[in-house]
């Protein structure tokens, strides 16, 4: 009664081939990364130790350590949050909850996308026109940082927008119902329940910004600075851009040294995206409803 | 005493008409029925009673609702409005939050802060909507993890915490058990004695057990409104009204 059929035995094969196929295409993509991540830490392992990580660039950058340059990144992410996220997620917060669907939000709405789709360098002139010299910011961290939320600020509108969107509309009509207005009900039922899947936004985003070289080459990131910034009008190193520098900037460097570099970079924005996804599989096992 | 009077209601969205013409009384502590097919308008009616037009921006409502006598349409204060009318909607919705902030959750709302207080709202909700005596070990649980029945009797106990004049029930019972819908329904005829009921239902069975009036919708008008055993004794005129409650199309 069951006995397989020419067809049914054709259909098998054929299943078997196409799971071995798919498959073997998935494990292509896994190479790269394994090759990127294999060769940072054969080669970049070596060179990194307490030093490396907490004293300063000698000998013309040669020797030494990327301090300066760690410090830079992290002061250079923390403001650049610091303007984006509140701009973004309340910018999410009225369109997703408040804004009418008119021409108006649609414009809005494309706009972000246009602004998410602007290349890093055509930012980074952006920021020098706005900030570096309109503002009279200088060639500063400010002006770094404000442009890196800029660039950033599309990411945070749509991850929050999606965030407050997974929310079930039924929730807010009952809220409405007993007669919330519409903060009470985005305070005490939308947004803590979108919290999660906001912060898992703001953290990619992060990662993100921590990587990118050409919006603060121009605009407040240094070659070389012997010491360590005062405030955020003065120039910073960043580990991105020494990075850059190291690696084809500097003759005699040794070998070891942009591998070291880049490895503290990659493990940086890698400890970012995990904690995103530590985050994701959080939420998902508190989900709610 | 007419809680709410409905005259010459007419409701659109947009270019499609979802109800014209109704009109009719609500008196106070009665269990007011309202049924008929769907795409009636009876939860578009609903949604005009609590103002939710203004969330809405394709629905337009004309003619006149009064809620106590006063034009829901001129109330400033569209928020004390709902908080005086409680609805329960088809599915119920538990809200993420605990049991306890979900019953809670109306009352702090309108600026009640004393947990005492909240306390006794809370208890005396449950009690009402017979929920107390299966959560009230677990008050701290999420409310939206509980079963389909008593989430809906949950539902019920955050209405209930409104303190409502009106209860609005727009199918309460589409997603609930035999057993608990009877529950609800011995549920609902106590609370009549205290507060004024709409029972929006597409069982046409249940408007006979329960509502004292009852109002057949059909297409976006109002057939007939006439006290419920009437319309199954055969008095009534409509043969429209005589098909629907015998079954014969709906």
């Amino acid at each position: 009664m069951f006995e397989a059929t020419a067809l049914n035995r054709r259909n098998a094969r054929r299943q078997k081939l196409f799971r071995l196929g798919l498959g073997a295409m998935t494990g292509l993509l896994i190479l790269p990364v394994a090759l990127i991540l294999g060769t940072l830490i054969y080669k970049g392992a070596p060179v990194i130790s307490f030093e490396f990580l907490f004293s300063s660039p000698t000998n013309g950058m040669t020797a030494g350590g990327i301090f300066p340059a760690l410090l830079g990144t992290v002061l250079l992410v923390v403001v650049a949050l610091l303007a984006s996220v509140p701009l973004g997620v309340a910018a999410a917060i009225y369109l997703s909850e408040y804004a009418p669907d008119n021409w108006f939000t649609r414009a809005i709405n494309l706009a972000i996308i246009n602004l998410a789709g602007v290349p890093s360098i055509v930012h980074a002139l952006f920021g020098v026109g706005a900030f570096v010299i309109f503002f009279r910011f200088g060639t500063s961290i400010l002006a770094a940082s404000l442009t890196l939320a800029i660039m950033t600020l599309p990411v945070v509108i749509v991850a929050t927008r999606e965030s407050l969107q997974a929310v079930p509309m039924a929730f807010r009509e009952a809220c409405w119902n007993m007669g919330a207005t519409r903060w009470q009900t985005i305070r005490r039922v939308v947004l803590p329940n979108a919290i999660t899947g906001i912060l898992t936004g703001v953290i990619l985003e992060v990662s993100r910004t921590a990587g990118e070289t050409a919006p603060i080459m121009f605009t407040g990131a240094a070659f070389f600075l012997p010491l360590l910034p005062q405030s955020v009008f003065d120039q910073t190193m960043a580990l991105s851009l020494h990075l850059f520098v190291v690696s084809t900037q500097v003759p005699g460097m040794p070998e070891q040294l942009p591998f070291g570099v880049a490895l503290v970079l990659i493990s940086m924005v890698l400890l970012m995206n995990s904690l995103s996804i530590a985050l994701r599989m959080y939420l998902r096992g508190k989900k709610k409803w | 005493m007419v809680k709410l009077g409905v005259r010459d209601l007419v409701i659109r969205y947009g270019g499609a008409m979802a109800l014209e013409g109704v009109s009719f009384d609500v008196n106070e502590n009665e269990i007011f029925g309202i049924i008929g097919p769907a795409n009636a308008g009876k939860t578009s009616f609903l949604k005009a009673v609590n103002r939710m037009d203004l969330f809405d921006p394709a629905m337009h409502v004309d003619g006149e609702i009064t809620f106590n006598g006063v034009d829901v349409h001129k109330v400033r204060n569209v928020y004390g409005l709902r908080r005086r009318i409680g609805v329960v909607f088809p599915l119920p919705v538990g809200l993420p939050l605990s049991i306890y902030d979900n019953v809670a959750l109306a009352p702090r709302l309108a600026g009640v802060k004393a947990r005492a207080e909240l306390d006794v709202i809370v208890e005396r909700c449950l009690q009402r909507a017979a929920l107390w005596d299966e959560v009230k070990d677990r008050l701290d649980s999420l409310g939206s993890m509980l079963s389909g029945g008593q989430q809906q009797r949950l539902t019920i106990a955050r209405a209930l915490s409104q303190e409502p004049e009106l209860l609005m029930l727009d199918e309460f019972s589409i997603a609930v058990d035999p057993v608990t819908t009877m529950r609800i329904e011995d549920v609902l005829k106590e609370l009549k004695r205290e507060v004024t009921i709409i029972l929006v239902t597409n069982l046409v069975q249940q408007a006979r057990r329960l509502a004292d009036r009852t109002a057949f919708f059909l297409d976006g008008r109002c057939v007939e409104v006439a006290e419920t055993e009437r319309l199954f004794t055969g008095e009534v005129t409509d043969p429209r009204t005589r098909d629907y409650v015998e079954g014969r199309f709906g």
